[in-house]
């Protein structure tokens, strides 16, 4: 049965029922019951914003709160994996991936390839990623494409609470390490979700919306500015398809070159920063595999090449926005 | 809003809960002409499906209202049917008085359409309408939930009480079944039928559900009035294998929607909505296992196991096809020597969706005849 549920609600479902499913799913990471020294009641906080609350009155000391060390927990969360457990550590903010990427992708990243399959690495690396927070420019950056570069990793980035709870039972279920971001600005958005546990698969972009004029491909917090931009221009009779990627590795080609084939126009819409990023990778891959399909270059809206500001003005002009990808989309109608 | 005797308002249908509004895609007749009940009067799209509305009077077309293109609320009025000797003036009288109901609150329309009840075999989501008539149970076939009854449940409750119920397995029932296969099912609608107290109903069963109405005959014919089966299973061998297996194998968006082809006759009711919500069904955690196991134990081979037609001879019973049914061929109708049938042109497995009140006509007399 389906109720409206909250993206953070969510997440703490989907771990809550891995955990009730499976007695090898463990959760770590930095306060995730209540902080150091907390005597781990059932109100203690559950995380800086409270995404893993109630779960250690339910599942005890298969939660733990770890000392202030990413390269520790991190490293102890993907040597736990390899050795036949299933931890969900909480890196809070992917920012702090600067401390543990060694453990990331020099270990994780490469144990199947370097032992020829014969390890598995069934580690889950949750983390909060990108702007409009207020939190200044350590803990507010889309650093999506640094792991998305990475073979050996896989990268999730949901855009709504249906999908976050399906994508990380998935990522859970997984054999190979799983980054999963959360949109921290989303955490509040409701959506129907399943009662029941589910998963789902990665490597399948979600269709928002039909359209035959343009092509708008986007994830995380992004996909609702690329909806509502077009929503505005389908008041201009401007049909836009828009394409949740949902997990940026692995990615949906397939998708977005059936879109594109129809539309002949895309903009590609992230919150990264614009070089190397999302935006750049599809752009490339569109123009190098639907190159006669396409009637206008493609677009790209992102973050400027800059550190996320701290000043609210500047960061809500930072972060792209539905007038931007209008604009993109008025371009590629303009050729 | 009470209408004068000999003007019949068409108006914008309301097609499962969450349908607000509607596109009027098209007017599939001109002002002017004479309509007949059952006649396909318009082209309406909603986000989840497309579907011709098919006149429930007949009368003349004496005004479109409505322009083809645009997007209108549920319950607005479309059009204006109308005998040749009622005046224009009583006509735009009608017109300028007509105000659309307003509609229920959202969420008292969720919590009254949708139920769930606990039986014997576990939690049963169900939807029921209309207060007085007959008792009528509405049984979906593999894979489907009470929406496979869209178009045809509020029909039927105009003169019925009507039950659509989702399986075990299937919707938002209990995923696990007892014991998967037709008396498994069978004895889950008896569960759902004696926890709401129902004494006896008439069964109308679609695909499975009807081997599944036809299995409660068999076993306890004194629950049933009588039976209407749609694109029945149980009535011979065949049976589209590839269908079933590509049904239970698909994971994906890509690869369920061929599979789903096979359903209609017209290919453009399958759009990404319809392809999408089974998705999200397919993907929930026991239903892979449930359809695994209900296959192997109903399908054995490529063949359908359990061949019932023989033991329901004595019963009243409708059989209603698709002439163009590619999971369940509509020659199986022929093994229904004492039955009532009708091969309806033009409609595929899911008639009942595709010609719905063709279908709705004929459930309604068998079940009031």
């Amino acid at each position: 049965m389906a109720r409206n549920l909250s993206f953070k609600d969510a997440i703490n479902e989907a771990l809550d029922q891995e955990m009730s499913r499976d007695p090898t799913v463990i959760v770590m990471g930095e306060d995730i019951v209540g902080g150091t020294g907390s005597p781990g009641e059932a109100d203690a906080w559950g995380g800086v914003l409270g995404v893993t609350k109630g779960l250690y009155a339910k599942h005890g000391d298969r939660l733990m709160d770890t000392p202030l060390s990413e390269s520790a927990y991190i490293g102890a969360a993907v040597g736990a994996a390899t050795c036949g457990l299933r931890p969900v550590a909480e890196l809070m903010f992917l920012d702090f991936l600067g401390v543990c990427f060694d453990q990331i992708f020099n270990q994780a990243a490469k144990f199947r390839y370097m032992f020829g399959g014969k390890a598995e690495t069934p580690v889950t690396i949750r983390a909060m990623v990108g702007g409009g927070f207020r939190a200044a420019a350590q803990h507010s950056q889309m650093l999506t494409p640094i792991i998305t570069h990475i073979p050996g990793l896989k990268v999730v980035c949901a855009s709504n609470a249906y999908d976050a709870k399906g994508l990380l039972i998935q990522s859970i279920r997984d054999n190979d390490p799983v980054i999963f971001c959360e949109h921290k600005n989303l955490y509040a958005h409701e959506v129907d979700v399943p009662e029941e546990s589910y998963t789902i698969p990665f490597g399948e972009a979600n269709i928002m919306r039909d359209g035959s004029d343009v092509t708008i491909v986007a994830y995380g917090l992004m996909v609702h500015r690329a909806s509502e931009a077009a929503a505005l221009l389908a008041g201009d009779g401007v049909e836009c398809e828009v394409i949740d990627l949902r997990t940026l590795s692995p990615i949906d080609t397939e998708t977005i070159i059936e879109s594109v084939e129809k539309t002949g126009r895309l903009v590609c819409v992230d919150e990264a920063n614009p070089r190397c990023s999302i935006a750049a990778d599809v752009c490339a891959t569109i123009s190098q595999e639907s190159f006669a399909s396409l009637k206008a270059a493609p677009q790209m809206v992102t973050a400027p090449h800059s550190p996320v500001p701290f000043s609210p003005a500047l960061e809500d002009l930072y972060i792209p926005g539905a007038g931007q990808i209008v604009d993109a989309v008025r371009k590629t109608l303009e050729a | 809003m009470k209408s004068p005797a000999n003007i019949t308002p068409v108006l914008m249908p309301k097609w499962g809960l969450s349908m607000t509004k509607g596109l009027l895609s098209d007017w599939l007749v001109e002002e002017g002409t004479r309509i007949s009940i059952g006649d396909e009067i318009m082209e309406v799209e909603t986000d989840k499906i497309a579907s011709a509305v098919e006149a429930t009077d007949e009368g003349v077309l004496r005004r479109c209202v409505a322009v083809a293109g645009e997007t209108y609320p549920v319950q607005a009025l479309m059009g204006v049917l109308a005998a040749e000797e009622v005046g224009d003036a009583d006509i735009d009288a009608f017109i300028d008085a007509y105000e659309v109901p307003q509609a229920e609150d959202d969420e008292d329309a969720e919590t009254s359409q949708y139920e769930f009840v606990e039986t014997s075999v576990g939690r049963i989501r169900y939807a029921l309408r209309g207060d007085e008539g007959p008792v009528v149970v509405l049984i979906h076939g593999f894979g489907g939930d009470l929406d496979n009854w869209l178009f045809n449940i509020d029909a039927l409750a105009e003169k019925t009480r009507v039950y659509a119920i989702d399986l075990p397995g299937h919707g938002q029932s209990i995923k696990q079944i007892e014991d998967p296969g037709l008396s498994g099912l069978a004895n889950a609608v008896r569960a759902f039928m004696s926890t709401v107290e129902i004494d006896s109903a008439h069964l109308v069963g679609h695909s499975m559900g009807a081997a599944v109405a036809a299995t409660v005959v068999s076993e306890t014919p004194d629950l049933v009035q009588s039976l209407s089966l749609v694109s029945a299973a149980g009535l011979g061998v065949e049976i589209n294998s590839a269908y079933i297996d590509g049904f239970v194998a698909a994971v994906s968006r890509r690869e369920l929607k061929p599979v789903l082809l096979n359903l209609f006759a017209d290919p453009s009711l399958v759009n990404r909505a319809m392809v999408d919500e089974l998705l999200k069904y397919k993907r929930l955690d026991g239903v892979g296992d449930a359809l695994t196991h209900l296959a192997s134990n109903l399908f054995v081979d490529g063949r359908q196991k359990t061949i019932l037609a023989e033991q329901i001879s004595d019963l009243r019973t409708l059989v209603v096809w698709g002439s163009e049914d590619r999971v369940i061929p509509a020659s199986h109708a022929i093994n229904m020597k004492s039955a009532k049938v009708e091969v309806i042109e033009g409609a595929g497995h899911m008639v009942q969706m595709e010609k719905a009140s063709r279908v709705n006509h004929l459930i309604l007399a068998h079940i009031l005849g």
